[in-house]
């Protein structure tokens, strides 16, 4: 699958994605520079954790506004596959492709641990290389990864099946404890109504490699790279 | 050109008195005036002042700096650049250095620790490294001073803020908290990068008539005098210091990097510097002086955030962000690109001359023509009188203390700040972001692996003020062996050193003393492990009306693996594995966590054999190498009995421990919670044990099998400690949220 890495001014975890996809599952995978517009013919655009523009205003309030989102808007209308992870989910809830928003964590501080998540729905382009109800383990680092989203709106997204992973135990329990950023419901990844947008606020490039903390993140990717039209 | 430099109207008159007022001596004054044959400008004297400081010219400490070793075969760059940098293998080059942002952090936490991060980033990318790790070192006062709580957010939170924002990950570090950092705060903060060898950059400027370029942030009225701050004792009126502390703005600093980097390949760039303390004025001094040459400035086309700076404030200034670079004639275009793309405005504002005169223009005028060499090379050098205090710390042990039951003081150990876990403070910090952190904070040491080699690197930090107190060179000794040692558990090799010295106000001489004793215990210990320091900075006047802060030499140690598969961690990992002990000499309570927290007098520091010590390391990386270790942790803070509960706590699953420390009921306190000489846990599978102790006792170091790892989480130490593994650990990890939440 050819895959689209966006570079943000201030995106940090470009090179970690694009080194997951490349490198590690041996991907036709491509930087993409926000002062592009076209996407070169990719078939997955992924927008990548990190600070896009500094973040001072609000966290990907700036980046929606870069030439290279107008594509990726047209590209996700005609049905592209989009990923977002942690930055790059706060840019497509800023830029409306995604329902909802990102705000400063309950804690009121930065946040890095791994936490576990529940897959909600395992029939996405995202997730089917997974089951419902399995537990992955991936990392966190934000300081904004707090969901919310007017009642009627989540009730509407669980009724469709568009809240993707939660966060949970070990065991797979929703808790308040397991919730490192008091995100409403729990909720760590949503998907649009077409099931061809992905935001979450873990990162799954950072868990590809058994040495460094696990390969969860593997199964995200390999999810995407199966769906292939 | 023989034009005379001016003081501006409304300038303060130049004179002895106002020489004062910017920290300069009057025989330094007198001293500027028969270099430069006449009574300087207004904004030569600023010049002079900050370039003069005890923070830009290391005038105290420079002749005793060279004392320490800073070569080996692994050096590809020693002290002189704005970092050292060691051969890791494969082709890489580590550069890394640690500086402090004391006094600045002191006054305003937030924007001094996120500053000291920028700046100490900018050292290393400026040798065209890329910055692939930062850690820290942080001394607050006592936890229940009212200040400390502010304090402590504020840093963590800046250095979070700005190192999080960068891409950068922060590995590893250390926190303390004690009573003598109420009124002076450390934050030490250190970073390494790597780069290919023979692709680094220098900051040597050659080339006469190469145009000299200003990258980054425009120039405001932040940091005047920051470096001069850096040079005095605080006094009642610090905190109204706020003004010289800079604001940090780490997505510049981000798209510098890439464009520093990126602009690096071109091979267009001849020397880069950042504008650190003394900002343009040290980096537009010290490039060309390196280079044998002289500079010519016009202040006109300094990019500004303000259009009515004087020449005084745009060259005192030390806005954050901002890279000095003298580049190819003919070729600044090409650079300006590179910047262009990532956003950044590269002005040339001077041009390199070949008369060795440091010369600034300003609407027309000449504001500063001074020799070079006055400023960058030939400041002042001072050989300070040093003497031992008069009172010597004196042991008043008795040996009929009370000491109370092992099992509660293990207890009141882990929930003290200082022993127990600083996740609170490390969960703030991005410590993965360029898949590298193999194991990050929380361990004995961070290990990075490095892409596509199988080699790794693994850091540690380290300081003990409190051993450095009762004998500041022992001390030294200490911190040094114990930072290698750390490394050394990880299974790597200690490499190199760098060091941030903090120390008082060195014009007292028992501060000089101290000081000189741990320039002399860092040395010896350099040579005993075969590590050169190859970097470092001294922070002096850390004190506040006559209260020196104790002696805090803060080390840390760069160890190299050859193979990541090979990494030990400090938890226990099978049940009935062998736990076992090495040690290099006998333990003692000597500034220990234990009479510290319990009130008690631990005696004098016992003697560091750094053979036996240089021995260990060895052991410990041999053993690594053959995977005949399982786990390997220091004794530090709370002794062996700490040791043993926190390599229980596996973040895998927690496991138990049964250890029998002599016949029954013969251990006493200071074998369950001495520090002193070099003690290590180890874990062996039952198989291997032999190997180990051949290994072990075969350089002559004591060896003893003690106990097994337990699948029940329990641990027991003889008959004097049976505890619940997991209440250990809740303790542990609640003692300093649950600090933060009562106020208590």
């Amino acid at each position: 699958m050819k895959w689209g890495v966006v570079r943000f001014p201030g995106s940090l975890d470009d090179g970690d994605a694009l080194r997951a996809l490349a490198d590690v599952m041996g991907q036709d995978a491509r930087i993409l520079w926000h002062k592009d517009e076209g996407l070169g013919g990719v078939e997955c655009v992924l927008l990548p954790g990190g600070f896009s523009y500094g973040d001072y205003l609000r966290t990907g309030a700036i980046a929606r506004f870069s030439p290279i989102m107008k594509s990726v808007a047209k590209f996700a209308a005609d049905g592209g596959l989009v990923i977002g992870t942690c930055n790059g989910f706060q840019i497509l809830c800023e830029a409306h492709l995604l329902p909802g928003a990102l705000t400063r964590n309950r804690s009121l501080s930065f946040v890095c641990d791994r936490v576990w998540l529940r897959v909600e729905n395992a029939s996405t382009p995202f997730t089917r290389a997974t089951r419902q109800g399995d537990v992955l383990r991936l990392p966190i680092k934000h300081g904004e990864g707090l969901y919310v989203a007017p009642e009627d709106e989540l009730r509407q997204m669980e009724e469709r099946g568009q809240v993707i992973l939660r966060y949970v135990d070990a065991d797979g329990r929703e808790s308040d404890a397991a919730n490192p950023n008091g995100s409403m419901r729990s909720i760590a990844g949503v998907a649009n109504e077409r099931f061809n947008v992905f935001g979450l606020m873990p990162h799954p490039e950072h868990a590809v490699e058994a040495m460094l903390g696990g390969e969860d993140g593997l199964k995200i990717f390999q999810s995407i790279a199966g769906s292939e039209r | 050109m023989s034009e005379r430099p001016v003081s501006l109207a409304g300038e303060p008159k130049v004179s002895v008195e106002q020489a004062r007022v910017f920290g300069l001596a009057p025989d330094e004054y007198r001293k500027i005036e028969e270099i430069i044959g006449r009574t300087p400008t207004y904004t030569e004297l600023g010049v002079f002042s900050v370039m003069w400081s005890e923070h830009c010219s290391y005038k105290s400490s420079r002749r005793h700096l060279r004392k320490l070793p800073s070569k080996s075969e692994l050096v590809v760059q020693g002290p002189g650049e704005n970092a050292g940098a060691i051969d890791v293998g494969d082709g890489w080059a580590a550069v890394f250095k640690i500086e402090s942002h004391n006094h600045p952090s002191f006054v305003e936490p937030y924007q001094g620790a996120a500053t000291g991060v920028g700046g100490i980033l900018r050292d290393i990318f400026t040798m065209g490294a890329r910055p692939v790790a930062s850690m820290n070192s942080l001394k607050f006062g006592s936890f229940e001073h009212p200040r400390t709580r502010y304090l402590l957010g504020g840093v963590v939170g800046g250095i979070g803020g700005y190192g999080n924002c960068v891409g950068v990950p922060t590995v590893a570090g250390e926190v303390m908290f004690d009573a003598a950092y109420n009124a002076n705060i450390l934050v030490n903060a250190f970073c390494l990068g790597l780069v290919r060898k023979g692709e680094m950059m220098s900051a040597k400027a050659r080339g006469v008539g190469n145009p000299v370029l200003y990258v980054g942030s425009a120039t405001g009225r932040d940091g005047i005098h920051g470096a001069s701050m850096a040079s005095a004792e605080f006094d009642k009126e610090s905190e109204a210091k706020r003004p010289a502390v800079q604001v940090g703005d780490p997505f510049t600093e981000k798209l510098l990097i890439e464009a520093c980097l990126e602009a690096g390949k071109t091979g267009a760039i001849v020397a880069i510097q950042d504008m650190g303390a003394a900002g343009l004025t040290s980096s537009s001094s010290e490039m060309p002086s390196h280079g044998g040459l002289g500079i010519e400035l016009d202040l006109d086309q300094v990019p500004l955030r303000e259009a009515n700076l004087t020449p005084y404030e745009i060259l005192l200034s030390e806005s954050q962000e901002r890279m000095l670079i003298v580049a190819e004639r003919g070729r600044e275009a090409e650079l300006q690109a590179v910047f262009e793309k990532w956003d950044l405005h590269a002005a040339v504002i001077g041009r390199i001359t070949d008369d060795q005169r440091w010369r600034a223009r300003w609407h027309g005028q000449v504001v500063a023509d001074i020799p070079i060499g006055a400023l960058a090379d030939d400041a002042p050098l001072y050989d300070r009188p040093a003497a031992p205090p008069k009172t010597v710390p004196q042991s008043k042990a008795s040996g009929a203390e009370k000491h109370p039951e092992p099992a509660k003081a293990l207890r009141a150990l882990l929930d003290n700040p200082n022993v127990a876990s600083k996740k609170w403070v490390y969960r703030q910090y991005d410590s993965i972001v360029q898949s590298n952190t193999v194991l990050g904070p929380g361990s004995d040491a961070a290990v990075l692996r490095i892409k596509n080699s199988r080699r790794a690197m693994a850091l540690k930090v380290d300081s003990n003020p409190r051993a450095c107190a009762l004998d500041p060179y022992l001390g030294a000794v200490g911190v040094v062996c114990e930072a290698s040692r750390n490394v050394a558990c990880a299974g790597a090799r200690p490499v190199g050193i760098t060091n941030c010295l903090n120390y008082g106000n060195p014009e007292r001489p028992e501060v000089m003393w101290q000081f000189i004793r741990g320039v002399d215990g860092l040395r010896d210990a350099s040579l005993a492990f075969g590590a050169p320091v190859v970097s470092g900075n001294v922070s002096f006047y850390n004190e506040t009306e006559g209260h020196a802060i104790p002696p805090t030499p803060t080390i840390a140690v760069l160890g190299v693996m050859i193979d990541v598969a090979n990494h030990v961690t400090q938890f226990f990992k099978n049940p009935g594995d062998a736990i076992a002990i090495v040690r290099t000499g006998r333990p003692s309570l000597a500034a220990s966590e234990y009479v510290t927290i319990f009130g008690l007098d631990g005696g004098q520091l016992g003697a560091i054999d750094l053979k036996r010590e240089a021995a260990l390391i060895d052991g410990l990386v041999e053993g690594a190498e053959d995977g005949l270790i399982r786990s390997a942790h220091d004794i530090a803070e709370g002794g062996l009995a700490v040791a043993l509960a926190e390599a229980c706590f596996n973040p895998r699953a927690i496991l138990g421990a049964e250890v029998e420390l002599g016949r029954a009921g013969s251990a006493s306190a200071v074998d369950f919670f001495g520090e002193g000489a070099s003690t290590v846990v180890l874990s062996i599978g039952v198989n291997d044990v032999a190997r180990v102790e051949k290994l072990f006792a075969g350089r002559g170091l004591e060896f003893a099998v003690v106990g097994k790892v337990t699948a029940g989480p329990r641990l027991k130490i003889d008959s004097a400690v049976d505890e619940d593994v997991a209440e250990l650990q809740r303790i542990y990890e609640d003692a300093i949220p649950r600090r933060l939440r009562s106020g208590d």
